[in-house]
């Protein structure tokens, strides 16, 4: 039985919303000419491959259903389970439900502390006990591990080579039945960002089947303090980034578009009214306005309790409401951009030509102001998206992020924050979370520079 | 001429990135002459001046030739020995007077960066030093200048600043790019002045580089005109205005507007500089050129150095006659058609705020009381400098700006009184076109989406398919091919734009089209077809023009009727004839005065001293008295209006 959480919702809509800007802007020179560009560039390309496979994990994370329970009797109808699961929880069973009982080193095959055991004949000894799990298939693991890794490493690479190769046939046949053999070889090898594209591709494929290769034997992050698995809760912690990111945006474009140009058109009162709003919300710390909206939103929840039939639906409302408040304290800047730029282009002579063909003052500002500054928007948007998941994480950690029961790269860190005392150090959690933030994080910031070097009308034609 | 050159230059070729921006240039100034370099828009003018002082943007080099000034080669120099060159023996002034000084240093200490490193001067001798050379530039006042901000400077001030910064180094040779191009023609005259003076007291030699044909022929001794890189022709410019050799050079000269060509199309030069990505076969002329014939296409003209220190670049240059004198054509007067237009008594006032509540502290009078009248059919010339409010004049009369007082007219209706809905058909009827013709069109809408606009907006023609049909003849009717409906602005050239301006303004109907500098941000041969174009509309379709210029050989040309602005008021007001010939007003006088002619006939250049005041607290009485030259203390009461005859008034009290 399908449920839809709001961020699921909004997370769609914006997909729609920007496929549909995508069918717009290929029928429209002007702004596919820019986007052409950024995939004409390598490190356009290869950050949007590794952009598009965090959003393939993200948007499978967010298809959310109440999984079908096996009959049980001749109860009428199925019956489901109350635990809510994503299509990624489906495809990631065996790590959500391979629990151990507390800290293992990635890879290990022994508990992380020590327990007393009950050998066979009696007597109990204390040592490290084996996972219940991790290496649970192997004989004597001291001797087996290594091989039995390499093994099923190269069985996964195998996989992944076959994969990729037929992907690359499949290409090579599309574009030979229209242009013959050879030259589809070189349109697929010869052309730097679509070879860069495609080694990206089959570097991810590699890693991702040598990971799937080994994860339902190994723990490959090791697991946490209540034995969860590590790289399960990473994975997990990317739609929480993603929505961050993206439902943010959506939220304060609409505002700081809306009240930037009517600020910049119409000046006078509206202009004194809008720049009083955002000084004064500029001026109060943000941090200071999320903790009292997160508080007021946990007050509210408690007191009604009811109104949630499960502990998810709740924290994705805490997690859209994070998601509101940010967007409500961070259009400040944007709109204080595109005010500056409409004031600019109001005075342009294109503007007053259309004024004095009588055209009205809102087709004014939608044919004329507009598209003018949607580079900025797009430009800040992009920009915006890698801060705002940066954000989440640092707002978790002081525990005015999402829920503490949501995954997210935030809780992860707390949680693993006060083990960085112990003795040996329990540095998978952390290293794990800032591997994938930061990997999400770089190539958000490299595809950013490309879109504004693209976009930016200064920069555009100063590059070869 | 047996004296050695300062500068010779031979050989040179420069490429900006696959770009060969020049080709072979050879030419030579000597000390205390002026040369003048010549040329349109993107024929290599500033590149030129740019590989002199080896200055080229990162992706330009010099790829061949020799520059020898005072027979060491400059090409051969390495950069530290450059820098001593730079400034010390060649120095340049740049047009734009406003960016090329920086704001945050005084004046003073950016003289003295250039007196410490080219003359090792320091401490007081500096400061001694720089008094000097701001007196030798006529700036009033020197020690007090000094401490100033550029801000607290005019244009034409910042401009003699620059000149002071060039001469600080004490240079053999100044290169001066469009050094009077941002400036008005008052100013102008008074900047050429000051070249002169300074050549004549220190020897110097000028390289002038610039476009306008007036400016040359009143300041150079000898001069070069480049085209597409090349040049085409040098000469002395005596000789040089006589007989053009080059069809080229003879092109340029007829296309020039003068109140000689009225009521007959100007000349002009088909098609555009060609793009420099290519390799020519021929002479770079040759495709828009009338003479052209098969050996023009098919051989690289060779240089032909004749006697006289002349020399050009073509074929037939034997068979290029003197230039005749345009003989004046009977223009046949148009009957006066009723008013269309009457402007009384309009102002405009904009606010000055300050203090905590930006309470109103006072008014900019950008215009002050102006009336104006226009007949249908007819073209209504506004002159002026720049800053006297002659643009703010035209948007006020569309409504585009607010309006403090007055009456505006329009087929007995006033427009100064209508609500902005009750204001929508007259959109209809009265339109207009811009000066600068890539502001004026949307960058993101293609070219027939912006023609249709006003057809759109005002409901004229619904129908999609009827107002494409629509836009494709009106395209046609300004010279441009059909398929230029589905493309973008950024496409055409400044000339083609201003084309799709005026089909965008035709696109109503209109019955009267306010023209803003239409033609001042265009070479003189664009400039002439685009006036061939105003001219037949007018006479094709009976419009009227409120032709706003600061271009007076343009009005000469183009209009019926002529008010002089000056600081938001009308000073003189009369029919075309009347004001050319006969000007009253001591302004109107100057300003025809200073305008560089390539023919003087007879007049001397009456030189006003000082700039436009500020229109936030204009002078007492006559606004011009400050700066005339026949000022007397009754000028400081408001001068009279005085009738000269039927259609010509003047404000002034010597008038009387």
């Amino acid at each position: 039985m399908p449920v839809f959480f709001l961020t699921d919702l909004l997370l769609f809509a914006l997909l729609a919303l920007a496929l549909g800007f995508g069918f717009y802007a290929a029928t429209q020179e002007h702004l596919r000419a820019p986007w052409r560009s950024v995939l004409r560039s390598r490190i356009g390309a290869v950050s949007l491959v590794v952009l598009s496979a965090y959003g393939c994990i993200g948007l499978l994370d967010s298809i959310h259903f109440h999984p079908k329970l096996p009959q049980q009797g001749a109860t009428t109808g199925p019956s489901y389970s109350p635990e809510i699961l994503s299509l990624l929880d489906l495809w990631l069973t065996p790590l959500r439900t391979q629990q151990e009982k507390t800290y293992s080193a990635p890879f290990a095959t022994h508990l992380y502390a020590k327990e007393q055991i009950r050998l066979p004949d009696g007597r109990t000894v204390r040592d490290y006990p084996r996972l219940r799990f991790g290496g649970a298939h192997l004989e004597d693991p001291a001797t087996q591990k290594a091989g039995d890794i390499a093994r099923r490493s190269a069985f996964g690479l195998l996989q992944a080579f076959g994969v990729w190769g037929g992907l690359v046939a499949l290409l090579l046949g599309w574009q030979a039945r229209c242009r013959g053999y050879k030259q589809a070889l070189s349109w697929l090898f010869g052309d730097p960002p679509r070879r860069a594209a495609l080694l990206t591709l089959g570097l991810l494929l590699a890693l991702g089947f040598v990971v799937a290769a080994l994860a339902p034997y190994y723990h490959v992050f090791g697991t946490d303090k209540v034995g969860e698995d590590v790289l399960y809760q990473g994975l997990k912690s990317i739609r929480t980034g993603l929505v961050i990111g993206t439902l943010t945006t959506l939220i304060m474009l609409p505002l700081a578009v809306l009240l930037g140009i009517l600020a910049g058109y119409f000046r006078g009162l509206a202009d004194d009214l809008i720049q009083y709003l955002y000084t004064t919300l500029n001026s109060v710390p943000s941090v200071l306005l999320i903790a009292a909206a997160v508080l007021m939103l946990q007050v509210y929840m408690n007191n009604h309790a009811e109104a949630f039939t499960s502990l998810a639906e709740r924290a994705d409302l805490r997690l859209f409401f994070l998601c509101l408040i940010l967007g409500i304290t961070s259009w400040t800047g944007l709109c204080r951009l595109l005010r500056g730029e409409t004031l600019k282009l109001r005075e342009m002579d294109f503007v007053q030509a259309a004024q004095a063909l009588g055209v009205g003052p809102l087709t004014l500002l939608g044919r004329h102001i507009l598209p003018n500054v949607l580079h900025i928007v797009l430009i800040s948007v992009v920009l915006d998206f890698s801060g705002l998941v940066l954000a989440e994480a640092v707002l978790s950690y002081i525990n005015i992020g999402v829920d503490p029961s949501m995954n997210s790269w935030g809780n992860m860190i707390n949680s693993a924050r006060l083990e960085l005392a112990r003795e040996p150090i329990v540095w998978w959690s952390l290293s794990c979370a800032f591997l994938l933030m930061f990997l999400l994080v770089l190539f958000a910031n490299l595809f950013a520079d490309v879109v504004r070097d693209a976009l930016d009308p200064r920069l555009r034609g100063a590059r070869p | 001429m047996s004296r050695a050159p300062l500068l010779q230059v031979q050989h040179l070729s420069t490429q900006l990135g696959s770009l060969r921006v020049l080709e072979d240039l050879n030419f030579c100034v000597y000390p205390g002459e002026t040369f003048a370099l010549l040329g349109e828009s993107g024929c290599g003018k500033s590149m030129t001046a740019l590989s002199l002082l080896r200055l080229l943007p990162p992706n330009g080099r010099i790829v061949s030739g020799q520059v020898h000034l005072n027979g060491r080669d400059l090409l051969q120099l390495p950069e530290f020995a450059m820098r001593q060159v730079r400034g010390g023996q060649l120095a340049m002034i740049f047009q734009e007077p406003q960016t090329s000084l920086n704001p945050v240093l005084t004046l003073g200490q950016q003289l003295a960066e250039s007196l410490r490193l080219h003359r090792g001067l320091s401490g007081q001798a500096i400061s001694e030093r720089a008094v000097d050379l701001l007196k030798a530039v006529g700036i009033p006042d020197p020690e007090r200048r000094l401490g100033e901000y550029p801000h607290q400077l005019s244009g034409g001030m910042k401009q003699r600043v620059m000149i002071a910064m060039a001469l600080a180094g004490e240079p053999k040779l100044l290169i001066a790019d469009e050094p009077t191009t941002a400036l008005d023609v008052t100013i102008q005259a008074q900047v050429l002045a000051l070249l002169k003076q300074l050549q004549r007291d220190t020897g110097l030699a000028v390289l002038l580089i610039t476009h306008d044909l007036g400016v040359v022929a009143e300041t150079a001794d000898r001069l070069a005109v480049l085209y597409a890189g090349q040049i085409l022709e040098t000469g002395p410019s005596q000789a040089f205005f006589e007989r053009p050799l080059h069809p080229y050079s003879r092109k340029l000269l007829e296309s020039l507007p003068d109140p000689q060509k009225r009521g007959a199309p100007l000349a002009t030069i088909e098609g555009r500089v060609p793009p420099l990505d290519q390799r020519f076969s021929g002479c770079r002329f040759a495709p828009r050129c009338p003479l052209a014939q098969e050996i023009c296409h098919q051989e690289i003209p060779p240089w032909h150095q004749l006697d006289g220190e002349r020399g050009v670049r073509c074929f037939l240059w034997e068979s290029t006659p003197p230039l005749v004198p345009v003989r004046p054509v009977s223009e046949k007067i148009r009957e006066a058609g009723e008013t269309l237009l009457q402007v009384e008594g309009l102002r405009v006032h904009f606010p000055i705020r300050g203090g905590l509540f930006r309470r109103v502290r006072g008014a900019v009078k950008a215009v002050d009381g102006v009336d104006l009248c226009l007949r249908r059919g007819q073209t209504l010339a506004l002159v002026g400098e720049s800053g006297c409010g002659k643009t703010t004049v035209g948007k006020a009369i569309l409504r585009l700006i607010p309006i403090t007082a007055g009456t505006i007219q329009y087929d007995g209706q006033d427009l100064a009184r209508l609500r902005p809905r009750a204001l929508r058909p007259y959109r209809k009827e009265l339109q207009i076109i811009f000066q600068d013709p890539f502001a004026s069109l949307n960058p993101r809408l293609l070219v027939g989406e912006s023609i249709a606009e006003g057809l759109q907006a005002l409901g004229l023609v619904p129908d999609p398919k009827a107002r494409r049909r629509r836009v494709v003849q009106l395209l046609e009717q300004v010279g441009l091919d059909a398929s230029a409906y589905e493309r973008y602005p950024h496409e055409f050239s400044g000339g083609q734009r201003q084309r799709i301006c005026i089909a965008r303004a035709l696109a109503v109907e209109p019955k009267l089209i306010l023209c803003d500098e239409p033609t001042s941000a265009l070479d003189v041969s664009v400039q002439a077809q685009i006036l061939n174009l105003l001219r037949r509309l007018q006479q094709d379709m009976g419009l009227s023009y409120l032709f706003i210029s600061h271009n007076l050989s343009v009005v000469a040309y183009l209009a019926q009727e002529v008010a002089v602005m000056y600081l938001g008021r009308i000073l003189e007001y009369g029919r075309v004839e009347e004001i050319l010939e006969a000007p009253q007003h001591p302004y109107t006088r100057a300003l025809l005065s200073a305008v560089p002619q390539i023919y003087r006939t007879k007049k001397q250049i009456i030189r006003l001293p000082g700039e436009l005041p500020s229109p936030a607290q204009p002078p007492p009485g006559c606004h011009f008295h400050p700066r005339c030259p026949e000022a007397g203390p009754d000028c400081l009461q408001p001068p009279p209006k005085i009738k000269r005859s039927e259609t010509h008034w003047v404000r002034c009290v010597r008038r009387r």
